[in-house]
């Protein structure tokens, strides 16, 4: 299947700091992909490239086979109406000085979908979809509780019929209850429209229970890829083990009996150029994982690592 | 509604003190000035010169400065470049000097009083906006709508110019009061608006040389100035209040 989005070779930099170096990542029309990974390791910084609201310091970012990065500013704005974003803070991602009428009108006006006037009927439908009384239209966002304007902004991410959507951690700034009904909201509206999303999280279980594929990133590279139940049970890189080994358990003596076993994860500790990021905590280095980087490579159907470990035999 | 003509002289009455303080003569309520013409009616009169004055040049300067400061804040690269380095010219220039050249050259009067003055005061505005403007361009509101796919001229109408017009009507409250006290330092150097038409910044200049005899000379138009400049402040805070849904 040919994919809707894709990085090639994509690295991006902020003045001297490399945010990502060398990514590929594909996702194909109707999946879910989760990306994980530590704070830092980039990928905020992938969604936002795949949307290119970061454009890439090298690299092509294709949508729909279309090379993103060689359009025209009007061109890629265009596109913009088939790839959409979700914020994690539905306190910051509103426009404080636009009503709810507005803000989910706007994406139909740009695109020239609608007017400001014939806007109202799609803009009440759409409330009524997230879950939202369909009079709100006239008030603004502060007037309403977190869970709910990530409801709105959620509606305003789908009201123009996108393909694509990069949810950045959609529910790390929600209550526990909150994040359900979220959750809820979001497999629906992927049902209704036939979605396409890229959720960034760090929440593993919730990984686990939505996505198809899961990606798994560390200083700005990606090092392993595959479906959750595969990818958790089995991990075929050290990083990925510390992630899952960093979960919470809610039974005391299970969290107790892990802790004897596993260390936790230490913070990240700047790599050697060219080596693998994980090397300074990693407890399996070898010489090699210091002087090159290993490269992304299928280790199984369906399952690509990043790891000298599966490459030569210890 | 001024009780006398504001530029009547009248020697016999020089210098008299504000009717109240002791009981001379009630006719002149705020007293004379060291030709004898009548306080209260050169400061009514006054107020007309100093407020168009002030408003006229701060509101030029606030239209020229957002402007300037949205596009520099917002585009970034070549264009950010050029607005700073006009920014940081003006900064550097001793603009009293320059504006006594200007108006030397092209003579006085109201109009180009008021340009000279707005060539000072959107330096004010051009910082502030173009400042707030770097740090909203990066806010999570504004990359929302560059992924919804507005374009620059919606997201600067809409999302960053609401955000930074209560910095700017903040900053109009003191450019007016500055243009006022610049066009009183204009006037003391003869190249105001009109010598024979009284201003307050005038009234001001001319009554510090009487503070130790005739202190009612320098403090009413004084008062009428910080009077004005309060309530300059007062309404942009009002505004800016106004303009946020969120306080309302």
């Amino acid at each position: 299947m040919a994919a809707l989005s894709e990085a090639s070779g994509v690295s991006v930099r902020y003045g001297g700091v490399a945010a990502l170096t060398d990514v590929d990542f594909a996702v194909s029309a109707g999946e879910t992909v989760a990306i994980i990974g530590e704070s830092g390791c980039g990928k905020s910084t992938l969604g936002r490239t795949l949307l290119l609201l970061q454009p890439p310091t090298s690299g092509t970012v294709r949508f729909r086979g279309e090379d993103l990065t060689a359009l025209p500013a009007r061109a890629l704005r265009q596109r913009r109406r088939f790839m959409q974003m979700m914020f994690q803070d539905p306190y910051a991602s509103l426009n404080a000085r636009m009503t709810i009428g507005e803000t989910l009108a706007e994406p139909l006006v740009v695109h020239g979908l609608a007017t400001w006037r014939t806007a109202r009927p799609r803009v009440a439908q759409m409330l009524a979809r997230v879950g939202l009384d369909p009079g709100v239209t006239s008030r603004y966002p502060h007037e309403f509780s977190g869970g709910q304007r990530q409801r709105i902004a959620i509606a305003r991410a789908v009201i123009a019929g996108p393909d694509l959507v990069v949810a950045d951690e959609p529910l790390s700034a929600l209550d526990i209850t909150v994040q359900g009904q979220i959750l809820d909201l979001l497999a629906a509206l992927q049902a209704a429209q036939n979605l396409t999303y890229v959720f960034i999280s760090h929440d593993l279980p919730v990984v686990r229970h939505i996505a198809g594929r899961v990606a798994v990133m560390l200083g700005g590279r990606m090092v392993e890829q595959g479906p959750p139940a595969e990818v958790f049970a089995t991990p075929a890189h050290p990083y990925t083990q510390a992630l899952l080994a960093a979960v919470p358990i809610p039974d005391p003596a299970l969290a107790r009996a892990r802790m004897a076993t596993a260390a936790a994860l230490p913070a990240a500790t700047p790599a050697p150029p060219n080596a693998c990021p994980f090397v300074p905590r990693c407890p399996a280095a070898r010489p090699i994982c210091t002087e090159s980087m290993p490269p992304l490579r299928d280790i199984a159907a369906h399952r690509r690592a990043a790891c000298w470990l599966n490459e030569v035999p210890a | 509604m001024a009780p006398y003509p504001p530029t009547r002289i009248d020697l016999r009455q020089r210098l008299l003190p504000p009717a109240w303080p002791q009981p001379g003569r009630p006719a002149h309520l705020l007293g004379t000035d060291n030709v004898g013409r009548d306080m209260l009616s050169r400061i009514i009169w006054g107020a007309r010169i100093s407020l168009a004055v002030g408003l006229s040049a701060a509101l030029l300067g606030a239209v020229a400065g957002s402007v300037l400061g949205l596009c520099a804040g917002f585009f970034g690269g070549a264009v950010d470049a050029a607005i700073s380095w006009l920014i940081n010219v003006q900064l550097a220039f001793p603009f009293t000097l320059f504006a006594i050249f200007l108006l030397a050259v092209f003579g006085g009067g109201f109009l180009p009083v008021v340009g000279v003055l707005a060539l000072a005061t959107w330096v004010n505005f051009a910082r502030i906006v173009r400042s707030q403007t770097l740090s909203l361009r990066a806010q999570d509101f504004v990359t929302a709508a560059h992924a919804v796919g507005v374009g620059a001229p919606r997201i600067l109408r809409r999302y960053i110019f609401p955000a930074v017009l209560p910095s700017i009507v903040v900053v109009a409250s003191f450019s007016a009061a500055q243009a006022i006290l610049t066009e009183a330092a204009l006037s003391f150097l003869g190249v105001g608006v009109d010598p024979t038409i009284p201003s307050w910044g005038a009234m001001l200049n001319l009554g510090r040389n009487y503070l130790q005899t005739a202190w009612w000379m320098a403090t009413f138009p004084g008062i009428a100035i910080a009077l004005t400049v309060l309530g300059a402040n007062l309404m942009g805070d009002w505004l800016g209040t106004r303009l946020d849904p969120r306080a309302r």
